[in-house]
């Protein structure tokens, strides 16, 4: 493993977008330790989850951000009940409300605490949790946290789930067999390793029936799917009402910091006065919070340009015909019709270093990934596309990509071979 | 008669027919083969006999009622009538309280609902907040990647304590509580103050190691409960043990006794995780926390973590310490591992800030003075009484003992509490008083109300300490006073005048 450091701590010195700097690394004892050298190489990033673009300056977003510096400066050094809220706070927690069509949120400073800190409060010891066997870590570390039972159901699979509920309902609690206090079922909206999008439609006329609480975690889904970006529920056609709690990030599409929590008025009051995410960590720092505000902006382009819609359309096309060029090339890639994230699965470990660094040979900067955020023999390589991506970009990367998917080996399917077209679309049959 | 005699000769030539077959058994030339070159008597064969039989007998399974397995019919009716509990309980009045909405940055003068207010309530405690250093406006876009400004801040932070590397995190309060579990397993002993915050405390939980608390910065109780551990356990020769204590308590203002810590560590052989959230930058000459006020060696402390968010007005948090403890963290810390990192402008405004220190080391001492005045002049306050420590930056009152019969205390504060119900909660006055213990919601409603009537009248913002229902802290809770650097003596005055003159006429109704 200390022999592929290099391919996992690589610094960058730019902004991510489409196009970037990464510095580049020298190591005189065989990767035991890197040294940093003042070379950079501007690659073409795919590794960033910059879905829509705002990882870097944008002219409506930053001058926004500047000025909320020099008003508020960079932290307000106070938990958001002890003279940490501003008004800025107050009017982030407003728009986001609005944007995912619920009647309140509350915003913390980091996603990972969100989830995290917020199990324990809403659920203890005497309730069940049921998750997605594939869910995020922070998900898994607040579920612990809280005290109560945990199971897990198969990924993304509506009958599985439902099996599970009746028989543990029918069942109780382990050994006393009392009735459960109350069970929430936890599932993501897009699934990060995988790309897969929830079948969120099943799973939540399932609760529905048997009178579950639905949690959705849209950390990657927000902002990139659905057509106004509001998410995985406008994607699907599921009202926002029927999942209790939503939750969400703002690293990956606002081009931000943060998290947020989506529900009821009543369940938001409750929050603020026993989240430790709320009472004790400090709020979030200001100029992010005001990154997203103009951002969301944009989408729902109130701003008064189409930059929004042109935006998603963008990332949903350049998705699908990444996804559908790769797999004609017989790449295995994982994930759902237009989901932004796509895994290229390598499978064996040695595989890893070799794709990484030849792809920088190539100037393309990618993400590898290994145990133990995948499993060990489901090595894969990640790619975000991103609305900053143009065709001639993506076109590059393709070429970069068959040739280092030739040259390691990982085409595992036919290649599709491309027959001619005739004019009126119907393909030449020899 | 013939029938008494003929029961016992009937059994007696049954009992001799017997015999007569079981010798002749005996006697069956077969009986007489030859197995194995192992010349077989008769009484061998009926013994294999008797095994087979017992062999059988036993390879029967024993009788159990059979299973009978819920039906579809019933797991349905089950969950028919199952009724699960609402998911959050009924919202209180307390719950639907506003909190004071700030208009400008959260400085030593900040302005709530139109109305310029002295702020003691940022834990801005050298001022740096507004630093014309800190609002460079390289790096300033909100990034989350891996970027090589965070790369100098870990080394600066290195460089400043003197500890050989160091790793940055993302957000103040996953710091600790993704560093403990990467280093404590189950199995481990963790000997903690009683008066950790909660951050520590799902920490602890989470790393399912044996957690004993002992009294709130009581070294007594750290020594005894030392050495109840030690002998204990007998294998604890082989276990890994660590102490956890605060530098200084956020739920309490008091500072570690660093010295008798590291005393009792070298000898019971424990390991000091210290969290110096509070004491960076505040405490020792230079500012180097609570290692320097004490004169101990940096290396003394196995693992040192803070939060960016208080001396360097910034956001995030570092842990420092060796090489291998870092690198460890690189891999195996889940709030590093799987979480975004830290906003680009923010890393180097920790860099700024850590400059700026090493600067000016005169902010460390007009901090110190402050903290002494403030906390001199609130020593006569009635009603309530001072829980932290005079060199602290944070100034923590709780309510002094009760005044009288506990019928009275109650009455008292039930007046209180509903005298305060009837004036408008304007945000400006925020009392923050806590009575601890016994009167629990109303103590708070009190504070509450101390804590408005101080900033309606005085305009002066400080803060009552909130708890969380999933904390297992039990220090009583009480009005915090976080000072700056940047606050001018005037100021100061005018927190004590405020509050003593709202404590006295809350305290002599």
């Amino acid at each position: 493993m200390k022999a592929e450091t290099d391919c996992f701590g690589r610094p960058i010195s730019s902004p991510p977008d489409a196009w970037f700097d990464v510095v580049e690394g020298v190591s005189n004892d065989n990767n035991k330790t890197l040294n940093r050298t003042t070379k950079t190489s501007r690659c073409l990033n795919l590794g960033s989850y910059n879905y829509l673009g705002f990882g870097a300056a944008d002219e409506y977003c930053t001058p926004r951000v500047i000025e909320s510096l020099k008003r508020f400066s960079a932290n307000t050094c106070a938990t958001r009940v002890e003279g940490g809220t501003t008004e800025l706070h107050s009017e982030l927690e407003d728009v986001v409300a609005n944007f995912v069509r619920k009647p309140a949120a509350l915003v913390t400073g980091m996603g990972y605490v969100t989830n995290s800190a917020i199990f324990p409060v809403l659920i203890s010891k005497g309730g069940l949790i049921i998750s997605d066997s594939l869910n995020h870590n922070s998900i898994v570390n607040g579920a612990r946290g809280s005290g109560a039972t945990i199971r897990v159901f198969q990924h993304n699979t509506p009958s599985h789930l439902e099996k599970l509920l009746s028989e543990l309902i029918a069942d109780g609690q382990p050994r006393t067999h009392r009735p459960w206090k109350k069970i929430i079922v936890v599932v993501e909206g897009i699934y990060s390793m995988e790309g897969e999008i929830c079948e969120l439609p099943a799973i939540v006329s399932i609760c529905k029936k048997y009178k579950a609480y639905v949690y959705l975690d849209e950390a990657h889904s927000i902002g990139a799917i659905g057509k106004t970006g509001r998410g995985v529920c406008e994607l699907l056609g599921v009202d926002a009402a029927d999942v209790d709690i939503m939750m969400g990030t703002f690293t990956k599409s606002f081009g931000s910091c943060g998290g947020y929590i989506a529900g009821s008025k009543e369940l938001i009051q409750y929050l603020k006065h026993t989240c430790p995410a709320h009472l004790y960590a400090t709020s979030i720092s200001p100029p992010a919070a005001q990154q997203i505000i103009p951002a969301i902006k944009v989408i729902l382009e109130e701003d008064g340009s189409t930059q929004g819609a042109k935006k998603l359309a963008q990332i949903r096309d350049n998705s699908n015909y990444f996804r559908s060029e790769l797999q004609k090339m017989g790449f295995e890639v994982l994930g759902d019709e237009d989901s932004p994230v796509m895994p290229i699965m390598l499978y064996n470990p040695a595989k890893i270093p070799a794709f990484s660094r030849e792809c920088l040979k190539h100037k393309l900067a990618v993400v590898v990934v290994a145990f133990p955020a995948t499993p060990l023999l489901l090595a894969r390589v990640r790619i975000c596309i991103s609305a900053a991506h143009t065709r001639e970009d993506m076109v590059k990367a393709l070429t970069v990509i068959s040739e280092v998917g030739d040259l390691v080996g990982i085409k595992y399917f036919p290649a599709q071979i491309k027959t001619p077209q005739l004019e009126d679309g119907r393909a030449k049959v020899d | 008669m013939d029938l008494a005699n003929y029961v016992p000769s009937a059994f007696t030539s049954l009992l001799k027919n017997a015999t007569e077959l079981i010798t002749f058994a005996y006697d069956v030339p077969f009986a007489r083969a030859v197995v194995f070159g192992v010349h077989i008597g008769g009484h061998l064969f009926v013994e294999g006999l008797l095994l087979v039989v017992i062999i059988f007998l036993l390879s029967q399974k024993s009788y159990k009622p059979p299973k009978r397995p819920l039906t579809k019919k019933e797991i349905d009716e089950l969950c028919d009538e199952w009724v699960p509990e609402s998911l959050i309980p009924p919202v209180t009045e307390e719950m639907k309280r506003e909190v004071p909405v700030l208009l400008s940055a959260a400085g030593p003068h900040t302005i709530i609902n139109g109305k310029k207010v002295v702020n003691f309530a940022s834990a801005n405690y050298l001022g740096l907040m507004g630093h014309e250093k800190l609002l460079q406006l390289h790096n300033l876009l909100p990034l989350s990647f891996h970027v090589d400004v965070h790369l100098d801040c870990e080394t600066r932070i290195a460089e400043f304590l003197g500890t050989p590397d160091s790793i940055l995190y993302s957000y103040g309060l996953s710091t600790m509580f993704s560093a403990i579990p990467a280093f404590c397993k189950k199995g481990d002993i963790i000997v903690v103050d009683e008066g950790v915050h909660w951050g520590i405390q799902n920490g602890l939980y989470l790393s399912r190691s044996t957690i004993v608390y002992f009294k709130h910065n009581d070294m007594q109780s750290l020594r005894s409960t030392l050495e109840k551990v030690t002998q204990d356990n007998k294998r604890a020769k082989k276990l890994r043990r660590y102490i956890v204590v605060e530098a200084v308590y956020q739920n309490s203002g008091q500072i570690a006794p660093l010295d008798e810590i590291i005393q009792l560590k070298e000898k019971y052989k424990f390991r000091v995780l210290l969290d110096e959230s509070n004491s960076f930058g505040v405490l020792g000459k230079s500012g180097r926390g609570l290692t320097e006020h004490f004169h101990v060696p940096v290396d003394k402390i196995d693992i040192i973590t803070a939060s960016m968010g208080h001396a360097l007005a910034s956001e995030g948090g570092f842990c420092t310490g060796s090489h291998r403890v870092v690198d460890h963290q690189r891999l195996s810390s889940s709030g590093y591992v799987f979480s975004a990192s830290l906003p680009p402008y923010l890393a180097s405004a920790a860099i700024a800030a850590i400059d700026v220190i090493e600067e000016n080391p005169q902010l460390i001492t007009m901090l110190r003075d402050n903290s002494k005045i403030l906390s001199t002049g609130l020593l006569g306050i009635q009603g309530l009484e001072l829980a932290s420590d005079i060199m602290s930056p944070l100034v923590f009152l709780r309510l002094k003992k009760s005044t009288g019969s506990l019928k009275s205390d109650l009455q008292l504060l039930e007046d209180l509490a509903d005298r305060g119900k009837c004036q408008t909660f304007d945000l400006k006055v925020l009392p923050a008083v806590c009575i601890v213990g016994l009167y629990g919601t109303t103590h708070k409603r009190f504070l509450k109300m101390m804590q408005l009537q101080v900033l309606k009248e005085h305009s002066v913002f400080v803060t009552t300490s909130k708890r969380s229902i999933v904390d297992k802290c039990n220090l009583p809770v009480g009005i915090r006073i976080y000072v700056s650097a940047a606050h001018t003596e005037s100021d100061l005055q005018k927190a004590c005048e405020s509050l003593k003159t709202v404590a006295a006429s809350l305290f002599t109704d």
